[in-house]
This record gives C-alpha cells, sequence and structure tokens, in this order.
C-alpha cells in the first residue's frame, strides 16, 4: 500500500476501475452478439477463450510477481483485453492463436510493463499485432457469414472442433473481408466494375456494416455513461472521413467512399473500444483530439498505401507511442498559473551551490 | 593473475558488451536468426576486436590524442577486411547471407569502445586478453539469441552449421518441432523481445547471487527485520 499524495482538489471518481471495466464490457454485448449471429459460433468461442486465457495468464504473473490476486483481478481490465482480442481475431481460430495473442497481451504487454495503469501499449492490440506479423495465413481467414443457424453455418460442435484443431474450416467457410478483398482489387479494374462483380461471399458486406452499427450502439451507450469522451472517437473517425472522403474526390475509380472506411472494417470498433483505452490514450482533451486524429490519419495511410487490409492495431500502438509526446505540448494551463506548466523543469545544480 | 581474471569476468559476464553495455545491437538484433548466422559473425567480431586491441595497444604511445579516433577506425577497418576476406575464401555462402553486416562490423560501437577505453590505456597482455574476453562475451550472446530465435522461431536447432564449419558438420542439425514456424522470432521484432529477456534473466541471476552473498556475509536475510506494522496489508 502506497500512501497517496496528490495536490487538491482531492474529490475521487464515484466509479471504480472495476465498475468502469463491467460498463465495457456490457457495451460490447451488442457487438459480441451481431459479430456471432453473422460469422457464427467462432466469435462466441474466440471472446470465451481469450477472456478466460487473459484471466488466468494475469492470476499466474500475479502469482509469480507475488501480488495480491483479488484486488486485481477484481479489475475486470484482463476480461475486457480478452474479450476486445477475441472478437478482432478470426472466428474458428484455432486455440493456440488466441493462447499466443492472450500471452502477448497480458504478460508482456501489461504485466512486464508493470500492470493495469503502467502499460503504454494497448495490451490486446499488442497481441493482435503481434498474430498478425508472426502468423499471416491464419489471421486472414475471416470466416463467411453463414450464421449461427443458416444452412451452410458450421454447428457449435464443428465450431469447437476448429478450435480444438481436430479440424480445419473448409475453403468455403472462409472467406476475405470486405478491406481485405478491396485491397487486392486488380489495378485495370475500377471500383465500380469491382463492386458490380460481387467479389464477396454473400452477406458479407451486409454482416459487417451491421457489426459495425452494433459496436457504434455500443459505443454511444459508453459515451452516454461517461465512461469515454467524445474527443478521441470523434477525431478518429473524422480524420478518417475527411482523408477518405479526398482520396475518392481525386480519384473515385479506385478508391473507395469514406462511408465503406467507416463501417468495411474495425474502425468503428478501434474508434469506441480500442483506442479510447484510459491508460495508453492521451490525457487532455486537446490531447486526445490529436491522438485520434493521429490513428485516423494512420489508419487511412496504411489501407491505402499499405501491405495490410486494416490497421486499427497498427495506428493506434504507433499513436501509443506517440501518447508521451502528445501529453508533453498540450498540457493544460492549471487554475492559479497564467500558462500551462509544460516542459521539464531543470533544477540548476549550481544556483544551490551558489547560495550554501 | 587477477587482472586477467578480473578482465574475463568482466567481459563476459559483468560487463558484458551485449548484455549490460548494450552495444553492438545492430547486429545483435539483425544477424540471430538461426545458430550458424550468430556463430558466423560472433566469430568475426571476436577476431576483429581481438586484433583491434593487440595493434591499438602496440602503438598507443605513438598516437596523438586528437586523431585516435580516425586512426583507431582505420585498424578496426583493416582487420573487417581481412575477416571478410577471409569468410569469402572459406564459408562464401555464410558470407552471402551476412551480407552487410560483416563490413558494417567496423561500425560496431563494442570494439571501438573498447580500444579507446581500454585498448588505449594498457600494455599488450591485458588489452588482448580484454579484447578476447568481450569479443567472446558478445559472440556468447549472439549464440544464445541465435539458438532462441532458431528453437522457437523455426524448431530446429544448429540447421545448415555446415556453411560455416563445413561438410562434417551437415547432419548436425536438430529438428524438435518439425513443421513448425513463429515468423514473430524469425523478424527483428521477436530478436527485441528474445534479447530484453535474456538481458532480464541475466539481471535476475544477479540479483539472486547478491542476495546470496549478503545472507552470507550478515548470517540472516536482507529482509527478516521486524517491523513496526500499523493497519491491515492488503
Amino acid at each position: 500500500m502506497s500512501l497517496m499524495h496528490a495536490s487538491s482538489p482531492q474529490a475521487r471518481a464515484a466509479t471504480s476501475t472495476g465498475q468502469v471495466m463491467r460498463w465495457v464490457l456490457l457495451a460490447t454485448l451488442p457487438g459480441i452478439a451481431t459479430q456471432a449471429w453473422f460469422f457464427g459460433w467462432g466469435t462466441l468461442i474466440n471472446v470465451l477463450s481469450a477472456a478466460g486465457a487473459g484471466v488466468a495468464l494475469e492470476a499466474l504473473v500475479l502469482r509469480l510477481r507475488s501480488r495480491p490476486l483479488g484486488l486485481t483481478l477484481r479489475d475486470n481490465s484482463a476480461l475486457v483485453s480478452g474479450v476486445l482480442l477475441g472478437v478482432s481475431l478470426p472466428p474458428f481460430a484455432p486455440w493456440w492463436l488466441i493462447l499466443v495473442g492472450m500471452v502477448a497481451a497480458i504478460v508482456v504487454a501489461k504485466q512486464l510493463f508493470g500492470g493495469l495503469g503502467h502499460n503504454p501499449f494497448n495490451p490486446a492490440m499488442v497481441g493482435y499485432a503481434l498474430l498478425l506479423i508472426a502468423f499471416p495465413v491464419p489471421m486472414t481467414q475471416w470466416a463467411a457469414p453463414h450464421g449461427l443457424f443458416g444452412p451452410d453455418a458450421s454447428s457449435l460442435g464443428e465450431s469447437l472442433g476448429y478450435f480444438l484443431g481436430l479440424a480445419s474450416p473448409a475453403d468455403a467457410m472462409t472467406g476475405a473481408t470486405p478491406l481485405d478483398a478491396f485491397k487486392h482489387k486488380p489495378q485495370a479494374v475500377l471500383a465500380s466494375e469491382f463492386w458490380a462483380g460481387e467479389p464477396l461471399p454473400p452477406g458479407t458486406l451486409n454482416a459487417w456494416h451491421s457489426a459495425a452499427l452494433a459496436w457504434l450502439a455500443g459505443g454511444a451507450l459508453l459515451l452516454f455513461k461517461r465512461i469515454i469522451s467524445w474527443h478521441i472517437p470523434l477525431s478518429m473517425l473524422g480524420a478518417m472521413v475527411l482523408i477518405a472522403t479526398l482520396m475518392m474526390a481525386s480519384d473515385p475509380s479506385h478508391h473507395a467512399g469514406p462511408l465503406f472506411h467507416l463501417l468495411g472494417g474495425a474502425a468503428i470498433f478501434g474508434a469506441f473500444f480500442i483506442a479510447t483505452d484510459p491508460v495508453s490514450a492521451a490525457t487532455s482533451r486537446k490531447g486526445k483530439l490529436y491522438y485520434g486524429a493521429g490513428i485516423g490519419v494512420l489508419v487511412m495511410v496504411i489501407r491505402s498505401l499499405g501491405t495490410y487490409p486494416d490497421a486499427v492495431a497498427f495506428a493506434v500502438l504507433l499513436m501509443n507511442f506517440a501518447v508521451p509526446f502528445i501529453d508533453y505540448y498540450t498540457q493544460p494551463r492549471t487554475y492559479g498559473h497564467s500558462r500551462p506548466n509544460r516542459g521539464i523543469k531543470v533544477k540548476r545544480i549550481d544556483d544551490d551551490e551558489g547560495a550554501q | 593473475m587477477s587482472q586477467f581474471n578480473e578482465l574475463t569476468k568482466n567481459g563476459l559476464w559483468s560487463n558484458n558488451p551485449a548484455l549490460v553495455q548494450l552495444l553492438g545491437l545492430c547486429p545483435l538484433l539483425a544477424v540471430t536468426s538461426t545458430v550458424v548466422n550468430a556463430l558466423g559473425l560472433g566469430l568475426a567480431t571476436l577476431l576483429v576486436m581481438v586484433g583491434a586491441n593487440v595493434s591499438v595497444s602496440l602503438i598507443r604511445h605513438h598516437v596523438p590524442d586528437t586523431v585516435r579516433l580516425p586512426v583507431f577506425v582505420m585498424i578496426i577497418a583493416a582487420f573487417v577486411t581481412c575477416a571478410e576476406l577471409v569468410m569469402q575464401a572459406y564459408a562464401f555462402r555464410l558470407y552471402q547471407i551476412l551480407g552487410i553486416f560483416i563490413p558494417l562490423i567496423v561500425t560496431n560501437c563494442a570494439i571501438l569502445g573498447r580500444v579507446d577505453a581500454f585498448a588505449a590505456k594498457n600494455p599488450l597482455l591485458p588489452a588482448a586478453t580484454d579484447g578476447l574476453m568481450m569479443g567472446l562475451g558478445f559472440a556468447a550472446v549472439l549464440v544464445v539469441l541465435g539458438a532462441i530465435r532458431e528453437l522457437f522461431g523455426q524448431g530446429t536447432l544448429l540447421a545448415d552449421m555446415e556453411l560455416l564449419l563445413g561438410p562434417i558438420a551437415a547432419d548436425w542439425q536438430i529438428t524438435l518441432f518439425a513443421d513448425y514456424s513463429f515468423l514473430f522470432l524469425v523478424l527483428p521484432p521477436g530478436a527485441f523481445f528474445a534479447a530484453g529477456l535474456l538481458i532480464a534473466a541475466k539481471n535476475v541471476i544477479d540479483d539472486r547471487l547478491e542476495r546470496r552473498r549478503r545472507t552470507s556475509q550478515t548470517g540472516q536475510p536482507q529482509h527478516s527485520r521486524r517491523v513496526r506494522v500499523t493497519g491491515t496489508i492488503r
């Protein structure tokens, strides 16, 4: 137990970390439900196994670090990291993929840096980025939208089989994501011709749009409960819309429009659930605007110029790097000072010696 | 004799160029994807380190302080060229694999650091020992890192050793996990990660040794003093 020494005002937040995280978990439910409805049992298996692995790994590391278990586990943060990574991974991912991702997220990105509140990077996105680099093949096989109970859907048993590695999903069970398909559009094909050719399994676009709207609903709940502020989501999505509009205006035949970029990938989910992580994001309001806009710009740059179809994880991690810089230059003016207290104050040693 | 023990301990452990001084990280991270690459670059660096330390120690009274760095770099570059030619002659395929990182040994600050900090101020024998031990320490870390990355990255150990040691090493490869690949460790980020773990492991070992030393000196563990505690500790 360390003594708290903070300056006044010593008002305490009415909600504990555990409560905040419970609201975040609640807000992920519409998104998870929608993704499961369209992409099958794999989503639910991912979420549950990743959350379970998260809690187990956190308990393990806390044990190794001889820290009290109950206090830290009760803040539900490992659970949230697990859920966020679980919904980002392709449905029907094998168990070892999820485990490796959660080890990277909880053990490396979170606990090695000192646990909740000390991690400079978003744990779930560290796990995701590592998996994307290390296992590009399973990470880019997203499930086709066969639904939970449809005629082509995998049953719960079959999905568990894929999870345990007893079988691997047939080619018809997997399909590209809209962003992936558009990324690999041949240069000679115009965007309009590309979409007219129906490059994706039927219902894919609809599934992604519905999931994005469900995440938006969850995000609205977080905004309403004041768990997150509007600055990061708005500036991130705003920057994406701006750049996507400019690019489409410059060359509509080879660039997708802003709506596609917003709803076709992980943009909404990232804007409300990933970028707003209170630990690794910028702190001041102005800083949050810069931080979110930076993520939006990076997402669009990587999506349109890079080799990866989607880029929320990389963009968030890159902006996590920039957070100390942003915080340094956006520190607001505090009451009683005429100017913001920016910059590092170096104590002059010679002055001290002169005084003696 | 104690000076040589000290130099040995410094080079191999307590002042290890890779684990403690954190010098020469560029080759350390770039070429340690397999044991054979690591060993090849480690041996080349070792050769250059010993040669440069010996030469600089011999001419240390004849080089003016103001121009010492260019002179030292020239000497190091000469030895790197030698190492490069030797590799070209006897391990050409390995030479091709290591590529730019062999000429880049010139810029390895671990070498210039030892030359400037030690060899330029000490007689021949200590300087040679220092070069040897620092080089061995560096090469050892390289090989360990290469082994970790090769084992967990592609599931083998000692693959392609014939590139360096000739035909007798052709069947040394040990396949621990067949049909296995963890690309992350093969790529440079994995090298950062593995090197970080190695440094952490070294610090843990040092910590344990220090604690044991203190316990044996004072006869009681460090934290066994009774302190008054009020309230509950959760």
